[in-house]
């Protein structure tokens, strides 16, 4: 790159209370260039770009944007609307959507005037078609939000972004819940529009798609740059020296004699209020020692699955039988108590409770268990020291036992999860995108308990986007599309991606 | 049955109807806007004695009936910031607050009026509005009577029932105080305040609400007393819900239960020797409850109602 900069951020720091998310983070930002922003979870890199787009007020330092002419301007800090006003869009790694609303006026909120009597819908409409050309990325735009797939909630978040005329563009994990080819397309798309000028930051946890389409790497470690190296000369090994500060954790697969089913399901029908809400003759089974993939690009019918499963939605018709017995559909706590561990893809929203402590989290699905309580009225301290115990166990870090679980960073709260799920010695996981947003350590911590079950002789269906994941994980693979299931008898990676769009045989 | 039958064809009744609903028609918008950007208000039986006493003093005092109506909303938004700087600014329980406003509202109301009036054993008396009396559509048959006959507080509030859907549907204002009350981050990450949109939403609210007070005092009556506003603001509360913060069915639950209420003064006189009065008073009320069951099941409310949100917190 022999561009000029067009962003400089100079000695950022920002501080919660005890914990220093970002200590004195410097960082360039050239015209034309792909940034990508790597570290662990929590490292701060979402604490830095929010600085960068006003919604936290640093502690210290400055933000200097340099216009096309080569004057350098301090930018307003803790301002969204001054950041925005600078040409810098953001796509936050949380969904920044009104979900009442329909994607046109979510993306046009703010653009318009208040004192406006009209709204000039058309015009804007025009204007989104021409991004939608340019960046590829297609969403319906008259559907409220709350209906759409989270897939495509998030192209609508970035063509809110592209929307207001950007020339720096952050993409905080824009790809967490897009397929392989969608990010691909994503940042095909990205590259080009850095021909006109674009200058793009983004982070993922992805090394495949960071060393593929970024310039140039710059990597936290608890709140402190720690490197930047250009992409050219990065390799998955250097990268994750820098971030962990250490090699990764690698698992290893054992072959192992399958057992008897645990989970039989037989010719399952769901007909829900929409396509993506519907099952038509899904059979499946899922044996001892066995882990089952399940692949298939998000909005085709994997919640519906899972949580018919887990017996929160009620069947059409068909069977689901566990360890041989028939059991009740619709009935989450008879599928508990018959041996069901369930790892939710919303972790935050059904996975803990989040104003509740993480010592109660962990012990939410056993409370009529002698352990944590007699005669209904619940052990304190029993449960405290078996919070003490488990958070050991399985590295859960935070705040405390007594502090509420929705403050635990992504990575910590999956393990709290793993922790609750593991410690019922369960016969059957139900994993549903159980590494998503995670960083490659606590992916590799998730990977290394879900091959450690299936040692202990359960059964997992895992449910993932992630084709790397799937492939590396299971023993059997099927793959979901529109509603319907097939077993893959090829496991490579482009007949496997061909099945998810539902073209291949 | 059949007294019911002949009491639904007479004029009167569906006049009573529309003039009993008006009040409610400004309490409900008044909700429906607080509530929408995700704020309750339950300051609003407050806040209506705020505006029946205030839109009463000021014409008693001598601004003139207009002058009334400014004055009763400015008290009504007075009222309504204090709740906003509460809820919003510092994020305190909605409900306190609310129940907190009302005792305030109202101890300060009847506070001024005992101050100004201190020797008054029977409340002093004030011009109210008049039935506006349009040429010819007046002299109509029944539409004449029900419609034309009303005074201009109710075909101001019929007028807000447009003008609040047309803002809430149609421009770009309405979509950030609905976004702002589903998810106040989406407003915040398009650099709009998520603060400025809730507590003027409260402002504006309040001020409608206090017009339904102002109402009572200046149209349906001529004169404040003590407990006249008894449980309309509350009956809003329900109505908004029953409404699902739409305007339209705002508009219809207020006359349906303007409709029951002048059935229920009908009734009394018509088999009244039969039946004790009291069932007779409490029917629309019972009514109101089976009508919110229905239709609160189906209700979606703004998800980010009651939830405070703090600038640059998780
Ligand atoms: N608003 C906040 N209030 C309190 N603590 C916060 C807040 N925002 C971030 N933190 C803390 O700051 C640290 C950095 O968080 P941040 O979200 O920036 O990490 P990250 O690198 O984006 O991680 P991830 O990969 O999981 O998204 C974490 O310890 C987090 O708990
Ligand atoms: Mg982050």
């Amino acid at each position: 790159m022999t561009s000029s900069p067009v962003l400089i951020l100079d000695g950022l720091s920002k501080s919660f209370g005890s914990v220093r998310a970002a200590d004195a983070i410097s960082l360039k930002l050239f015209t034309g260039e792909v940034l990508a922003l790597l570290g662990e979870n929590g490292a701060g890199k979402t604490t830095l770009m929010n600085m960068l787009f006003g919604h936290y007020m640093p502690d210290s330092g400055k933000i200097e944007i340099i216009d096309g002419s080569g004057h350098a301007k301090p930018l307003q800090l803790g301002n969204p609307q001054a950041s925005i006003a600078a040409g810098i869009g953001m796509v936050h790694q949380h969904f920044t959507l009104a979900e009442n609303l329909d994607a046109l006026d979510n993306i046009m909120l703010g653009s318009e005037s208040f004192i406006h009597l009209r709204r000039n819908k058309s015009q804007a409409i025009r204007k989104i078609q021409k991004i939608m050309n340019d960046s590829g990325l297609v969403a319906p735009m008259d559907v409220a939000v709350g209906r759409l797939t989270v897939g495509e909630r998030q192209r609508v978040e970035i063509l809110k972004a592209l929307y207001q005329d950007v020339n720096i563009l952050v993409l905080d994990e824009p790809t967490a819940v897009l397929t392989p080819q969608e990010a691909d397309k994503l940042f095909e798309n990205i590259t080009a529009m850095t021909k006109n000028g674009l200058s793009v930051i983004f982070i993922s946890h992805k090394l495949r798609e960071v060393l593929a389409f970024s310039n140039r790497i710059a990597v936290l470690r608890h709140g402190r740059k720690v490197g930047e190296i250009s992409s050219k000369e990065a390799n998955e090994r250097k990268i994750a020296r820098l971030m962990v500060g250490e090699e990764t954790k690698v698992f290893s697969k054992k072959e192992l004699q399958v057992g008897e089913p645990v989970l039989e399901v037989d010719n399952l029908t769901i007909s829900g209020s929409s396509k993506r809400e519907s099952l038509s003759n899904i059979s499946l089974s899922v044996n001892k020692h066995e882990i089952l993939g399940i692949a298939g690009i998000s909005g085709n019918g994997q919640t519906v699955l899972a949580n018919a499963i887990s017996g929160l939605v009620k069947s059409s018709s068909g069977k689901i039988k566990i360890d041989g017995k028939n059991i009740l559909t619709n009935d989450p706590s008879n599928i508990i108590q018959a041996g069901v561990g369930r790892i939710p893809e919303d972790r935050h929203k059904d996975g803990i409770v989040g104003q509740m402590s993480v010592a109660e989290n962990m012990i939410i699905e056993d409370l009529n268990d002698g352990k944590v309580q007699s005669r209904g009225l619940l052990n304190h301290e029993a449960i405290m020291r078996h919070c003490s115990n488990l958070s050991s166990k399985y590295d859960v870090r935070g705040p405390g036992p007594n502090a509420s679980a929705r403050l635990l960073s992504g990575g910590n709260i999956q393990k709290l999860i793993l922790a609750r799920v593991f410690e019922a010695s369960p016969k059957l996981i139900l994993a549903n995108q159980p590494t998503r947003g995670l960083d490659m350590g606590a992916a590799a911590d998730v990977a290394n308990r879900l091959l450690e079950a299936r040692q202990r002789g359960s059964g997992v269906i895992l449910i993932s986007e992630d084709l790397d994941e799937i492939l590396s994980l299971s023993d059997r693979i099927m793959v979901i599309y529109d509603g319907k299931l097939r077993m893959a008898e090829t496991h490579d990676r482009e007949t496997l991606g061909l099945m998810m769009a539902g073209e291949a045989a | 049955m059949i007294e019911i039958f002949q009491i639904l064809l007479t004029e009167s009744f569906w006049a009573a109807s529309l003039r009993i609903a008006t009040p409610l028609i400004f309490g409900v918008l008044g909700a429906l806007i607080c509530e929408k950007s995700g704020v309750l208000n339950l300051g609003i039986e407050g806040i209506f004695v705020a505006g029946a006493m205030a839109g009463w003093m000021a014409v008693w005092l001598g601004t003139g009936l207009w002058g009334g109506v400014v004055v009763a909303a400015i008290a009504g938004g007075f009222f309504g910031l204090i709740h906003a700087i509460l809820t919003v600014t510092l994020g305190l329980s909605q409900h306190v607050s609310g129940l907190g406003v009302t005792l305030f509202a109202t101890s300060v109301s009847y506070f001024s009026y005992r101050t100004a009036l201190p020797k008054v054993s029977s409340p002093p008396r004030i011009e109210p509005f008049r039935p506006l009396e349009i040429p010819i559509l007046s002299e109509l048959p029944f539409i004449g009577t029900v419609l034309f006959q009303q005074t201009a507080l109710t075909w101001l509030a019929l007028f807000m029932v447009g003008l609040v859907w047309y803002v809430m549907n149609r421009t770009g204002l309405g979509v950030a105080i609905k976004a702002v009350g589903d998810n106040p981050n989406s407003v915040d990450a398009q650099g709009l305040s998520v603060y400025g949109l809730r507590i003027g939403a409260i402002v504006v609210g309040s001020a409608l609400m206090a017009l339904g007070g102002a109402f009572l005092t200046m149209s349906a009556f001529d004169a404040f007393f003590f407990g006249m506003v008894n449980g309309r603001g509350w009956i809003c509360i329900a109505l908004v819900i029953f409404a699902s913060w739409k305007p339209g069915k705002a508009l219809l639950g207020a006359l349906l239960f303007g409709a029951f209420d002048a059935l229920q003064v009908r009734m009394q006189t018509e088999v009244g020797a039969k039946v004790p009065s009291q069932v007779f008073l409490a029917a629309p009320y019972v009514l109101s409850i089976v009508a919110l069951v229905i239709a609160a099941r189906r209700a979606e409310y703004p998800r980010a109602l009651l939830t405070p949100w703090f600038k640059g917190q998780r």
